[in-house]
Order: C-alpha cells, then sequence, then structure tokens
C-alpha cells in the first residue's frame, strides 16, 4: 500500500506511519549532509539561531549533482545518514520531525526518533536521476559556500521514500532482513 | 616504439568520465533484469524496477545515474614499447577528469585534505594504478567509485589456519555489517593473498571485471560463485530493506603470498557499477 503525505509533518501524520511503509512525500524538505550538519551543531553550542526553523521540518540528507542549464537541480539521491548520527538527536530537540537519506543509524538516534516522536525515510541509493524528477524547485537558503554541501529548500512532489525507523521503534532493515534470511534459510532446507 | 599524445588521453579520459556516470554498463543493466525475474521482496522489485527506470533517464537526459560521481579510478596498462609524448601520463588522466566533470556538470566530492576538508573544485586528483605490460599501446581502464560502499570496504590479515572457510566466513561479515549502507544490490571485489597493500588492490581490480564473467581459476570461480549463493542468502536484498537479491556478482582476485598470511579484502562496490575501457596506440 502507498501512502501519500503532504509536508511539513504533523503529529498525526508521523503516528500513522509505521516502518516498512511506502510513502509518496510531497512539500518542502531543506537539505543538509556532513558540512551542514557540522556548521548547524557549531552554531547551536555557541548560542546563536540556526540558519532555518526546524519544527516539523523534513532534512533530507544529499550532496546533488551541479543542475544542467534548464535543470532545476541536478541528480539528487540520498546519502548515507550514519555520518549524521553525531549530531542528529540534539536536532530532533529542536523539533525537527522527519529526516530522508539511506542507511543505519546509530541506538542514539533511534532511541531520539522515538522519544520525539519523529521518522527515518529511506530513499532508493542511487536512483538519484529518477529521485530529481520529483524535486520541483530548489533554493540556496544558507552556507552556500559550502556548495554541493550548501542548506537547500526544495519543494518536492510525489518524493517515493520507504518509513526506516518509525516512533514506535519498528526498523525495516531488521524486520526485512530477519524475514528473508528465514525465508531463504528454509529454501535451502 | 609506439607514441600516444598528452592531448588523445585528455580526450579519451574526458569522454569516460561522462559515459561511466551516464551510462550504466550492459552488463549491469542485464544482471537488474536477472534480479527481476528471482526477487521474491515486493520491494526489492520496486527499487530494482526503479533502478532501471533511473538508469534510462540518465542515458536518455545525459545526467549521472548517481549524485555521487564518484572518485576516477584508472588502472593503465602501459605497454613497455609505448611512448606518452607532449606531457606526463598523469597528468593528462588529472585533466581529462577535469574537464569532464565540469562538461558533464558531474559532482565534484574530492577534497585537498582530509583533516581541512576543502574541495579542489574539479574532482581530481584521480586514484591512478600504473601496470607495466607487453606490448605498444595504453589500455585505460576507468571507475567512478561511490563513497557510500568504499566506506564499508574492509580488509583483514586472516591466519593460514583459517582457510577457505575463514575467508567465507570474513566477507560474508562484511558484507552482514555493511548491510544498507553499500546501497545493495552490490559486486563485491575480494583480493586474496598477495601482502596489505596489493591485497587491497586486487579487490578493487576485481571490479573491474565484467558482471557474469567467472575467474579462469577453476577454484576461484568456484569460490565466486558460492560466496555468491550464500550472500544472497543473507536476506539483505535491494537497498537493504529485505530480499533475494543481495549481490548482483562476486569478484575475486588473488596473489601469491608470504607463509606466514592470509590477507583478505573486501572492496563493495554499489549496483551503479561504472566502468570504461579504452585502447590508445
Amino acid at each position: 500500500m502507498q501512502k501519500s503525505i503532504q509536508l511539513p509533518l504533523t503529529k498525526k501524520d508521523v503516528q500513522s506511519l509505521k516502518a516498512g511503509d511506502r510513502v509518496l512525500l510531497s512539500g518542502t524538505v531543506y537539505t543538509a549532509r556532513d558540512a551542514a550538519h557540522k556548521r548547524m551543531i557549531e552554531q547551536d553550542q555557541a548560542g546563536e539561531p540556526l540558519p532555518i526553523e526546524l519544527t516539523d521540518q523534513v532534512i533530507y540528507y544529499v550532496g546533488p549533482t551541479p543542475a544542467k542549464p534548464g535543470q532545476v537541480i541536478g541528480s539528487a539521491g540520498p546519502t548515507t545518514s550514519e555520518r549524521m548520527d553525531l549530531y542528529t538527536p540534539r536536532l530532533l530537540e529542536k523539533g525537527l520531525k522527519g529526516m530522508i537519506g539511506k542507511g543505519h543509524r546509530n541506538d542514539a538516534v533511534k532511541k531520539a526518533i522515538v522519544e520525539n516522536g519523529a521518522v527515518y525515510f529511506g530513499a532508493v541509493g542511487g536512483a538519484a536521476a529518477l529521485i530529481s524528477r520529483s524535486i520541483k524547485s530548489s533554493e540556496v537558503m544558507a552556507y552556500a559556500d559550502l556548495g554541493t554541501e550548501a542548506i537547500r529548500r526544495l519543494e518536492i512532489e510525489n518524493f517515493p521514500v520507504v518509513v526506516i525507523n518509525d516512533m514506535y521503534g519498528g526498523d525495516v532493515y531488521e524486520e526485512g532482513v530477519s524475514t528473508f534470511k528465514k525465508e531463504a534459510a528454509e529454501d535451502q532446507g | 616504439m609506439n607514441e600516444v599524445t598528452y592531448e588523445e588521453i585528455v580526450r579519451n579520459v574526458q569522454e569516460m568520465c561522462q559515459k561511466a556516470n551516464f551510462d550504466l554498463g550492459e552488463d549491469v543493466y542485464a544482471a537488474f533484469q536477472e534480479a527481476l525475474s528471482t526477487e521474491t521482496s515486493d520491494t526489492g522489485k520496486e527499487i530494482l524496477n526503479q533502478l532501471v527506470e533511473n538508469a534510462d533517464i540518465a542515458t536518455q537526459d545525459r545526467v549521472p545515474m548517481c549524485q555521487d560521481t564518484g572518485t576516477a579510478v584508472f588502472i593503465v596498462e602501459l605497454g613497455q614499447d609505448c611512448r606518452i609524448v607532449g606531457g606526463n601520463l598523469i597528468d593528462a588522466i588529472n585533466e581529462g577528469v577535469a574537464k569532464g566533470y565540469q562538461e558533464g556538470y558531474l559532482r565534484n566530492s574530492m577534497i585537498y585534505d582530509p583533516l581541512n576538508r576543502k574541495n579542489t573544485g574539479d574532482n581530481t586528483p584521480a586514484v591512478v594504478h600504473i601496470e607495466l605490460v607487453e606490448g605498444n599501446s595504453v589500455t585505460l581502464h576507468m571507475t567512478a567509485k561511490g563513497g557510500g560502499a568504499e566506506n564499508m570496504s574492509r580488509m583483514k590479515m586472516l591466519k593460514p589456519s583459517d582457510g577457505l572457510e575463514g575467508i567465507k566466513k570474513y566477507v560474508l561479515h562484511v558484507v552482514e555489517e555493511a548491510g544498507p549502507n553499500a546501497c545493495p544490490p552490490l559486486v563485491v571485489g575480494i583480493g586474496v593473498g598477495g601482502n596489505f597493500e596489493r591485497c587491497t588492490y586486487l579487490a578493487k581490480k576485481s571490479l573491474f571485471r565484467p558482471i557474469g564473467e567467472r575467474h579462469a581459476d577453476e577454484t576461484i570461480a568456484q569460490l565466486e560463485f558460492e560466496l555468491m549463493e550464500d550472500i544472497n542468502r543473507l536476506g539483505i536484498g535491494p537497498q537493504g530493506m529485505g530480499g533475494s537479491t543481495t549481490a548482483l556478482d562476486v569478484k575475486i582476485e588473488s596473489a601469491a603470498c608470504h607463509i606466514a598470511a592470509l590477507p583478505v579484502a573486501v572492496n563493495l562496490n554499489c549496483h551503479a557499477s561504472r566502468h570504461q575501457t579504452v585502447t590508445l596506440g
């Protein structure tokens, strides 16, 4: 079953999502990866305001390729999320509701997802040309000096994701793999 | 003595960088189709379908299939009767990479220094390995190697007593630990033997072989086959969300080693297994 969700996320949206759900996201997301996360946390620690308001927002971990003339954005698939794990619990505390990336999160992030009622979505790594078709506009909001790693505001339409970690502690990587591992063992007899 | 010019190398490298990033190899494309016919997970099938569609869009629109357009890695087979004229071979490769990445709107992912982390702005330097071979031509093998899968690659000095079973166990451990992070379905490149640095080079080199091709040595071919079966029973599946397609292929290269050693390196490649080859001269 495929769900459709309009961003920013509401509490009700997050409550309705379970690990393994396929979802089409539309609305606003912000991009940030390694360098932008590091800088946001440094600003936060220095008592400065963050360059974007995080409440109920979704961050997409991506460093797009440069846009060709006539393109809104270049290819823009997800990068590996675990490199942001160190910074993520603090951002969730500050109101961030969702993240889009790929790959495992550490225990501290999974715990913070449950505690703050948030959700972690996975997009298909390496499907960057396809994904960029669901991005309708892109505007650099902060840290322009970081180039591909700058914070951008994207307007997306029917952006395909799967719920990886839900607010109930569900984890599609653990559940999916154990199901199919078991199936393979049974097939082998 | 045959001559190949600096400009010829620049021009060819420039084209290889773009072609590698825009056009998924026929071998990988065929492996996706094969996987679609065997994958047991619905989500896994949906992901594989998206990857096929993604490859088609990249080719049609001349855009990179993945935003991580990689480190440009070259294995150069330089014939000992071939002379490069007009400049240095490595400079020519770097100039080709810089031009190819800029002209193709590919992402610059290289930084000057692992600590200051400032971007070099043109995706150079390339990583270049040169092998001196017989003949009077030069063959350039290029791959655009993504960072996600490279980050999950591992190396271990096993004990000789660990043997074949130890090698298998270690490879499965690396693939399992990588899980979704390395963007499965994977191509698993394995180096066995050599010394510490030779072993990791063999693992990388094995990834340049086309998908579906088995090693000429029967024992190694058998090990590739068995590991492929074992890896696909791990349940990891496309993007790690569960399924029967975890590896598109397993490649092994081996070399002589010390009596005390059994080095094993596992270089993981994501499904965007991008490689190009050109022979000049």
